[in-house]
């Protein structure tokens, strides 16, 4: 059974979102698998994890269009399985599919969406109008939706999803297939609404600089299971050192493991010519790389250091990397996971 | 949300988008129009039935009932072209019963297809082919309502179990012209091989024309009492195997 939700001192119900064992099968395929989390009010929670990880499953049982295998969910406070019309009433969703009527005008998708919800004449003249100017779209609130760019239907769905005041937003892929300038446009709309009216906001991405820029908190998803949930900077001070990356000729499995040894290494991915070392004290162990190097006749072309990002915590806590096969460019590399070094 | 106000939105939306689109409507319009024209007079030379009935006279009412089977079953087709572009699941995920959204749907299409039938009707007022009195007038709109409400739910029943539109033209081939060419339309019934007389009369469009064909004074074989019987009980099977298949339906 679910938890209570916690009542902060206010007397207001703080969680907002509660899961508790939540799984969901297709057939043989384990979709989810025993999702524990509890979301905060007013948090902006991002679910990150490659295609398939479960993220639009774990959303879809959330904004009740799902049955779940087992275990529960509630959201403000309401049972996604038994009340399902009081969820639904509390929440706005933008699906990662587009979900507009084509033919029907910006201004005439939202009255829609407005009577659905049951928002009275009055009350919808106002809120389509102040919508529709969140997202900038009051210029164009008459035309057909079919003449609406990608960036364009993407707002209005968000402004739909605004629409009926909900307490919870969810977002499938906000900016799935979108050029940068919008999904940094888009960006802004979903921190304004954060700061603004303090929502709740679950997104669900693929794009680490998408988490790592927007999210208050976020749940790395891989194959059915949470496996870190985290500030984004909380995560990445998990890789505990810097990231190092080498580019060298030669290298063997040898030296790989001699410097694998090293105290210095926390963890360590090959990904073609490239080496890349999670290293707590760079300073010493850059000179001590360079003399293993030497003596085994490697040749180190180049040395670069950064912070660690998103991406390198996935890949620690997985052993894979997140790829976006949806961009064009995105280059098909692969990374062999060396092991990890645990002290 | 009460149901009314969820059945009057989905029915705001048909009609938004019927008004919106009037190529489409002249479109679905053109078939039965061209079997009207081009048979009713191709024909019309050598067929006068029971002595007084000229051919366009015979298959007028069947063309109304033409009109409101085709735009009716595809209702269905609308449903999956929502469900294709993703629309289906804004209502779905709102607080609104699915039976609320199922009376919609098809009031919404009833409404359409009558607007469609009423035109042939008037044509073939303005034309002097039917007989211009208020009681048959006002029963040939009780056909015309109970043909299309059955076949919307028909069409919406055989859309719950689809995918895409595109299997949509299977039951087009299928099902929508064998049920036309069997409902006595073209034809009359006296004197067929046994084996079309058996599939026409278990054809509910059948009785559909046969009672519009009473209604609007052309030649009639059954009492209209027994066509209305039939075609109200094939809109109770059919809306009650739509809404249980709808209710299963899911984005």
């Amino acid at each position: 059974m679910l938890r209570a939700p916690t009542i902060d001192s206010g007397g207001r119900v703080s969680t907002i979102i509660a899961i508790e064992g939540l799984t969901k099968k297709f057939g043989n395929l384990t979709a989810l698998n025993d999702v524990h989390l509890n979301v905060e009010a007013s948090e902006l929670l991002g679910l990150l994890g490659p295609n398939g990880a479960g993220k639009t499953t774990l959303i879809s049982i959330l904004a009740t269009i799902l049955p779940s295998t087992s275990g529960g969910a509630s959201v403000c406070g309401h049972d996604v399985h038994r009340e399902q019309h009081a969820v639904r009433k509390c929440i706005g969703i933008v699906f990662q599919d587009p979900s507009l009527d084509d033919e029907l005008t910006g201004r005439e998708n939202l009255d829609f969406h407005g009577r659905l919800y049951g928002m009275d004449a009055g009350a919808r003249l106002i809120r389509v109008e102040d919508v529709l100017r969140l997202v900038d779209l009051s210029d164009r609130g008459n035309d057909l939706v079919k003449t609406y760019s990608g960036g364009m239907r993407r707002r209005l769905e968000i402004a739909r999803g605004l629409m009926h005041h909900p307490r919870v937003l969810f977002l499938d892929e906000p900016t799935l297939g979108l050029d940068p300038q919008t999904r940094r446009k888009i960006w802004d709309y979903i921190r304004a609404l954060r700061d603004t009216f303090r929502m709740t906001i679950v997104l669900t991405t693929h794009y680490m600089d998408e988490a790592d820029q927007l999210c208050t908190r976020i749940a790395i998803m891989d194959r059915g299971e949470i496996v870190a949930l985290d500030t984004p900077d909380g995560l990445k001070a998990r890789m505990g050192g810097d990231v190092l990356e080498l580019e060298m000729t030669g290298a063997h499995q040898e030296f790989l493991e001699g410097l694998c040894r090293m105290q210095e290494v926390e963890d360590m991915a090959v990904e073609d010519e490239k080496l890349i070392l999670t290293v707590v004290n760079a300073e010493s162990f850059i000179p001590k790389a360079f003399q293993a190097a030497q003596e085994q006749e490697i040749q180190i072309r180049s040395v670069s250091m950064r912070k660690p990002n998103l991406e390198d915590v996935f890949i620690k806590l997985t052993g894979r990397e997140i790829r976006d096969e949806s961009a064009p460019d995105a280059k098909t590399r692969m990374r062999i996971y060396m092991g990890r070094k645990r002290r | 949300m009460n149901f009314g106000a969820a059945v009057y939105t989905l029915w705001l939306r048909e009609m938004r988008r019927f008004l919106r689109n009037r190529s489409r409507l002249v479109g679905s319009m053109a078939m039965p129009a061209l079997f009207l024209l081009v048979l009713g007079s191709g024909f019309g030379g050598f067929f006068r039935y029971r002595n007084d009935v000229s051919y366009i006279q015979f298959i007028g009412p069947g063309i109304i009932a033409m009109s409101l089977l085709f735009s009716s079953m595809f209702g269905g087709l609308n449903l999956l072209w929502d469900k294709q572009f993703g629309f289906f699941k804004e209502i779905l995920v709102a607080p609104v019963s699915r039976m609320g959204i199922m009376a919609g749907k098809t009031l919404g299409t009833v409404t359409t297809s009558m607007i469609k039938g009423s035109v042939f009707l008037v044509g073939l007022m303005v034309a002097g082919l039917v007989r211009l009195e208020v009681f048959g007038l006002l029963l040939a709109l009780v056909f015309m309502f109970l043909i299309s409400a059955a076949f919307v739910s028909l069409g919406i029943a055989f859309a719950s179990r689809m995918n895409d539109p595109q299997g949509f033209q299977l039951v087009m081939s299928f099902l929508i012209m064998p049920v036309f060419f069997l409902s006595g339309t073209l034809y009359p019934t006296e004197g067929l091989p046994l084996w079309l007389w058996t599939l026409t009369y278990l054809n509910p469009l059948t009785y559909g024309v046969d009672g519009l064909r009473f209604a609007l004074g052309s030649a009639y074989n059954l009492s209209p009492l027994v066509n209305l019987a039939v075609i109200a009980a094939f809109w109770a099977v059919t809306t009650i195997a739509g809404s249980l298949l709808f209710r299963r339906m899911t984005a």
